[in-house]
């Protein structure tokens, strides 16, 4: 962690009505960083960034934005954010130049250079009605009316929904360049690359608890890496070895996961049959992701076969490296 | 037939969706009409009171331009036709259009046609289900306008007729709704252009009614009104309808044939690259978004307003020696039947105003439910200010809209009488309903604050002092009713004294319920 917290949340909670969306959540945020936050649709991201944001009043805990009350000192903490929501809801009779034009003055600060620079970078026509905008361009008004300010925190819940892989680019452009000027960004995403390539933590958050956070390193390890190695003598006993999982054996060839933190013990136990060749891979985020969530998802593979349909039984590898 | 697969299913799930709408929307219709049939029987108990109306209306030039040509006046029947008149032919054929363009355009702007389309559905379907649906509604409310006046003891031939010509009417602008949705991209072009071809029908037929005839006969609300009801029936102008509205359809067919979907035939222009400078803020922005409202709602009541003082000089004429008419419109309590009469038209212009303070207040909640609220708040916007800037258009739109009804009133009666003062005079009696509004501005901001999800309870407010304020008198309304209404409480000039003393209460009152609003919005979660 990079300074003091630009956010701090502890022990947030808050209900509607039977239902808990926050049950307990904890953030760290630190000034500089990009953090990423993760958990599927549900779990109360959203929530908990309404909360940040002065909309909503958490029922207990604490939350603390740019080291002020984010329901007491709403308007004082807005003056040093900017915000994009998930599903950007404009005006349908203003123009998206119009719109960026409003939220830049009330906001502030005009950048005039950057918002053309923005609108060139994005490809947004601005003289289009709002009512004609597709989900993609009504999310690029939003993106770059936040991206145009000089705001010191940048909010974000879910931003690139529905931006092709191309604006996607900018857009990690954009951060970087905003990281780069020292500025804090708390990224709420679905898209796992995105926030492997830009976030230096994360929280994985699951029914409004914090169920992890760290660097993407320390989360990594956290959790298996996958190993496949070429030995002098067949490998045997693996399985009985404490942190290793998914052993298939061929002749001298063996494959497996191993816990991380284990893996010492296991690459000990492994050399005493002679090592010809060594291919490890780190978990992908995606891994990391659904490792989380994987009781949900053996609950939904089990009523899937029962309804007799088939399901692939292991997501597959994206990216990572040796 | 493949393009129409799927109709009957999407029709039943229109039918089921807009259950609510098509009740209300039909009901209120069927009420107007036979409130309206029952005032007239009160009003015109013998025969003689009727033969009197012939000579009031018969060549009465204002009259007849709003309601129609005077045909079977010395009837019970034709009194009734003649009083709903084309203003009832407006609202059925305001029904068909709306509906149809919620159905049509408005689904498909809003990208949930795509959805439907994208599924085994014919072409044609959606178009054709919204049809069907919007055609039930105009056959079901012809046959109980038929039945309720038959049921009052009026002709059944003519019943017949006067329902068929609503259901007819309505019809034929359901089409014109569909035609239009084919040729632009927004919603609001169709009910723009739609309400400006009704404006249209209205005025031809006006201008013919007053003349000769001629100019009515290109009017659809002109071909409703000949075919006669209680006055010598005549079916076959109801048949050009019928043919107009079947060309429309089959026009909308070929244009729908002719785009894509989500398209229109006519693009949508561009606007803008950069904001106007008076996009500067949270009121520069409620500006803009209600001030096309504003402009809309003080031309409708500056025109309704010319409408009511036009025929204020002829009032002592019009009612003659009718004690039923002289009771209601003296229930403002004036000695003057001409001011008691400009009393009553102003509080009606008053309560209609009042409907565009309530629409505005309620921006409020519509925008917090779109979440547009939610991002303005998100930056150095308080939530007081965001409230503020919304009710200052409310409030002061309201004085611009009752202005504009007072305007228009004093400046036709003005010119009728020769009397120049009376511009200022009923321009001050029109604003002083003022605080009366306001409170029902300050209830719906109330709402908003403490109950925001029965801000809808503004609306039934309105329609509790609508009720006493137009029909107190005539139903006998018990009097701790009557003084729920806020209007019932502003002496009405020119009839009546302005009493400062009331004003002050009421907007006091008005204020009290606004700060309760605003505290408990900044109390409350956002969404």
């Amino acid at each position: 962690m990079i300074g003091t917290p630009a956010i701090q949340v502890a022990g947030l909670v808050k209900t509607f009505g039977q239902t808990r969306a926050l049950d307990g959540l904890d953030l760290t945020v630190g000034t500089g960083e990009v953090h990423g936050f993760l958990g599927p649709n549900g779990s109360g991201k959203t929530t908990t960034i309404r909360i940040l944001l002065g909309l909503l009043r958490a029922d207990s805990g604490q939350a603390t934005l740019l080291g002020g009350d984010p329901w007491c000192q709403a308007v004082e903490l807005h003056r040093r954010l900017a915000y994009v929501p998930g599903d950007v809801s404009l005006w349908p009779k203003l123009t998206g130049g119009e719109i960026i034009d409003l939220f830049a003055r009330l906001r502030g600060d005009v950048d005039r250079r950057r918002r053309e620079e923005l609108l060139a970078r994005f490809e947004l026509d601005p003289t289009k009605k709002a009512r004609s905008y597709s989900k993609g361009n009504r999310q690029k008004v939003g993106l770059v009316a936040a991206l145009a300010s000089s705001a010191e925190l940048l909010v974000l819940d879910e931003p690139t929904s529905g931006l092709d892989p191309l604006m996607e680019a900018v857009f990690q452009d954009c951060i970087r360049e905003v990281k780069a000027e020292g500025r804090t960004v708390l990224l709420s995403s679905h898209i796992l690359g995105e926030v492997e390539a830009l976030c230096d933590r994360l929280s994985i958050i699951r029914n409004g608890r914090t169920v992890q956070t760290g660097t993407l390193q320390q989360l990594r390890h956290l959790t298996r890496t996958s190993i496949d190695v070429r030995t002098i003598r067949p490998v045997t006993g693996l399985a009985e070895v404490p942190g290793v999982h998914d052993v298939s054996v061929e002749g001298d060839r063996a494959r497996f996961d191993a816990d991380t933190d284990r893996l010492d013990a296991v690459m000990r136990h492994v050399m005493t049959f002679g090592l010809r060749s060594l291919t490890s891979q780190p978990p992908t985020l995606e891994e990391l992701f659904l490792r989380q969530y994987g009781d949900v998802l053996a609950e939904e593979r089990a009523v899937a076969a029962r309804n007799g349909h088939a399901v692939p039984s292991s997501p597959a590898r994206t990216g990572g490296g040796t | 037939m493949t393009e129409l697969a799927g109709t009957l299913t999407l029709a039943r799930f229109i039918a089921r969706r807009d259950r609510v709408r098509i009740v209300v929307w039909i009901a209120s219709i069927v009420a107007l009409l036979l409130v309206t049939a029952l005032s007239v029987k009160g009003l015109y108990p013998t025969q003689a009171s009727l033969d009197e109306a012939v000579t009031a209306f018969g060549n009465n030039a204002a009259a007849i331009a709003f309601n129609g040509p005077a045909q079977g006046l010395d009837t019970l029947g034709g009194e009734v036709a003649f009083q709903v008149g084309a203003t009832g032919l407006v609202v059925v054929a305001l029904m068909s259009l709306l509906m149809t363009g919620r159905l049509t355009r408005f689904e498909e702007e809003a990208g949930r046609l795509e959805l439907v389309r994208s599924m085994a559905v014919g072409r044609h379907a959606p178009a054709a289900a919204a049809l069907i649906v919007v055609s039930a509604m105009n056959v079901l409310l012809a046959a109980l306008v038929t039945a309720g006046l038959a049921g009052l003891g009026l002709p059944l031939t003519g019943s017949l007729v006067l329902g068929a010509s609503y259901g007819v009417l309505g019809l034929l602008f359901a089409a014109a709704a569909m035609v239009a949705a084919q040729i632009t991209e927004n919603t609001r072009v169709v009910y723009g252009s739609c309400g400006a071809v009704l404006g249209a029908a209205f005025a031809l037929r006006a201008a013919g009614d007053v003349g000769d005839g001629t100019l009515s006969w290109l009017s659809p609300i002109g071909w409703a009104q000949k075919a006669r009801p209680f006055a010598g029936e005549k079916w076959w102008p109801l048949l050009i309808a019928i043919a107009v509205t079947g060309g429309l359809i089959v026009l909308a067919t070929v244009l729908a044939d002719r785009r894509d979907l989500g398209a229109g035939l006519v693009a949508s222009r561009g606007g803008p690259a950069v904001a106007p400078r008076s996009l500067n803020g949270p009121l520069g922005l409620a500006v803009r978004l209600q001030r096309g409202t504003v402009i809309g709602w003080s031309a409708g009541l500056f025109a309704t307003g010319i409408a009511y003082g036009w025929v204020a000089d002829d009032i002592q004429d019009l009612v003659g020696d009718n004690k039923a008419m002289q009771d209601m419109i003296a229930r403002a309590g004036g000695v003057s039947l001409t001011n008691s009469y400009l009393s009553t038209s102003l509080l009606m212009l008053a309560l209609v105003g009042a409907g565009f303070a309530i629409a505005s207040a309620l921006r409020l909640r519509s925008e917090e439910t779109a979440l547009r609220a939610e991002p303005i708040l998100a930056t150095s916007v308080s939530r007081r200010r965001w409230v503020a800037s919304h009710l200052a258009v409310a409030l002061g739109g309201s004085v611009i809209v009752l202005a504009a009804g007072g305007l228009g009133t004093g400046l036709a009666y003005g010119i009728v009488s020769g009397d120049p003062p009376q511009v200022p005079r009923l321009l001050g009696a029109a604003l002083v309903q003022l605080p009366a509004v306001w409170l029902l501005v300050g209830l719906a901001t109330a709402l908003f604050g403490l109950l925001p999800r029965g801000v809808a309870v503004a609306w039934a407010a309105l329609a509790v002092c609508l009720v006493v304020g137009v029909f107190g008198e005539l139903l006998d309304l018990p009097g701790w009713l009557s003084r729920v209404s806020p209007f019932e409480h502003i002496p009405q000039p020119p009839a009546a004294a302005v009493s400062v003393v009331s004003l002050v209460v009421i907007t006091a009152a008005a204020a009290g319920l606004v700060s309760a609003g605003l505290g408990a919005f900044r109390r409350r979660d956002v969404g």
